[in-house]
């Protein structure tokens, strides 16, 4: 259901003003959103200061500086900080993207501003509860599903059937693109969402799976396919390029291929 | 940790409250605002279709409203949500076919509906102003 405004427990107040690190001189200000579990408020967003020149240049550099050394309770979930984990996926600047391959000098305005994926169930912090987002995942059947005979080694695959996999294959399923789409926001109950659905075209294009027809009838649904409507945040988000509206759009393409 | 099973009270994170608008997302926005006024739209020319058929003092009060000032500004917004919908309604018969897809495409394709809504817009009003 389209909700405009937030729910009650969830509007956002005024934070706390952490103090500046002394004697630094390239100060940078991160508005960060905060929400405990624990104290039974509501979510606010604190101010904190970063000395840049102590540093690393990614937002994810800045995340772990306000950690150490000015509020050890900040909670957000980082790995590989390479790009590949998916981890520290967050909406910063107004757009989702990943702390680690996001640097604070490509965020254009004088402040940082930080908060959790959107239109999701906060843990704490900036941590998301993806729950809904892995089942979607699992429902699509994320592995290679065949009827005939195992070969004796392995499927083999032609070079031109392996390309069809490129720009698919590298989704890390970090869940920016389905969060910054209102569709999702909206529907997310019943539509499966950008990501899910770039992962379901990955299995219907390869030439190995041999469960087309069945995958593209469990997505044949008003709400589970047909609830993009090519708003195209997806793609206009996704930290790695890809390009989910598209494969949306192959997928629609084929429900029409097979019935003519 | 005692209320960290407790997901009941966890708040939903701020949506459109903090998203950046991005020049697709707006499309999309309008795209569904013109629409819903066309219906508007469809009225006004019901209005004056059922003034035209009820005979000369009807029409000619018809014709007053959409003349006047208001009227005016009216249908010239009539029009902008006619042509920016057609606009928005062919780019996404090219989505349809899985061109056009790509970011910068997008981007690009997002902007080319505002000019050439509001271009065709104004040209058609200065047509229909010259054929008077």
């Amino acid at each position: 259901m389209v909700q405009l405004t937030l729910p009650k427990n969830s509007r956002m107040g005024k934070g706390k003003v952490w103090p500046k690190p002394e004697g630094a001189t390239n100060l940078r200000e991160y508005r960060i959103y905060r929400w405990s579990p624990d104290d039974g408020r509501n979510p606010r967003v604190d101010t904190y200061y970063v000395d840049q020149d102590d540093c690393g240049p990614m937002v994810l550099d800045a995340l772990i500086y306000i950690k150490n050394s000015v509020d050890p309770t900040l909670t957000f979930r980082r790995s590989c900080r390479e790009g590949i984990c998916g981890s520290c996926a967050m909406n910063i600047d107004g757009t989702n993207t990943l702390a680690c391959t996001k640097g604070s000098d490509e965020v254009s305005g004088e402040i940082v501003k930080i908060y959790p994926l959107p239109h999701m169930p906060v843990v704490k912090d900036l941590v998301p509860d993806l729950t809904r987002f892995y089942t979607q995942h699992r429902s699509i059947e994320p592995y290679l599903k065949t009827s005939t005979p195992a070969p004796e080694k392995e499927w083999l695959q032609s070079r031109e059937d392996r390309e069809k996999l490129d720009g698919l294959y590298e989704c890390i399923l970090c869940a920016c693109c389905s969060t910054s789409c209102p569709s999702y926001w909206w529907n997310g109950d019943r539509y499966l969402g950008p990501a899910i659905l770039l992962q379901a075209y990955r299995w219907l294009i390869d030439s190995r799976d041999e469960a087309t027809g069945e995958r593209l009838d469990n997505l044949e649904d008003p709400f589970r396919l047909y609830r993009c409507h090519t708003i195209m945040n997806c793609t206009q988000t996704c930290p790695k390029g890809l390009n989910p509206a598209k494969a949306i759009a192959e997928i629609k393409k084929m429900m029409i291929e097979r019935r003519v | 940790m005692a209320n960290a099973s407790n997901k009941a009270n966890r708040p939903l994170s701020p949506h459109l409250q903090v998203y950046k608008l991005i020049i697709t997302m707006m499309m999309s926005i309008i795209h569904r605002i013109t629409g819903a006024g066309l219906y508007f739209g469809t009225v006004l020319m019901v209005f004056w279709l059922a003034c035209a058929a009820a005979g000369p003092e009807w029409y000619a009060f018809a014709n007053e409203v959409f003349g006047s000032l208001l009227g005016r500004l009216v249908l010239f917004g009539f029009t902008w949500a006619l042509v920016h919908h057609m606009f928005g309604g062919l780019r996404h018969f090219i989505w349809d076919f899985g061109y056009g897809l790509a970011k910068e495409t997008s981007t690009f394709m997002a902007r080319a509906t505002v000019v050439a809504s509001v271009s065709v817009t104004v040209i058609l009003w200065i047509i229909g102003y010259m054929v008077r």
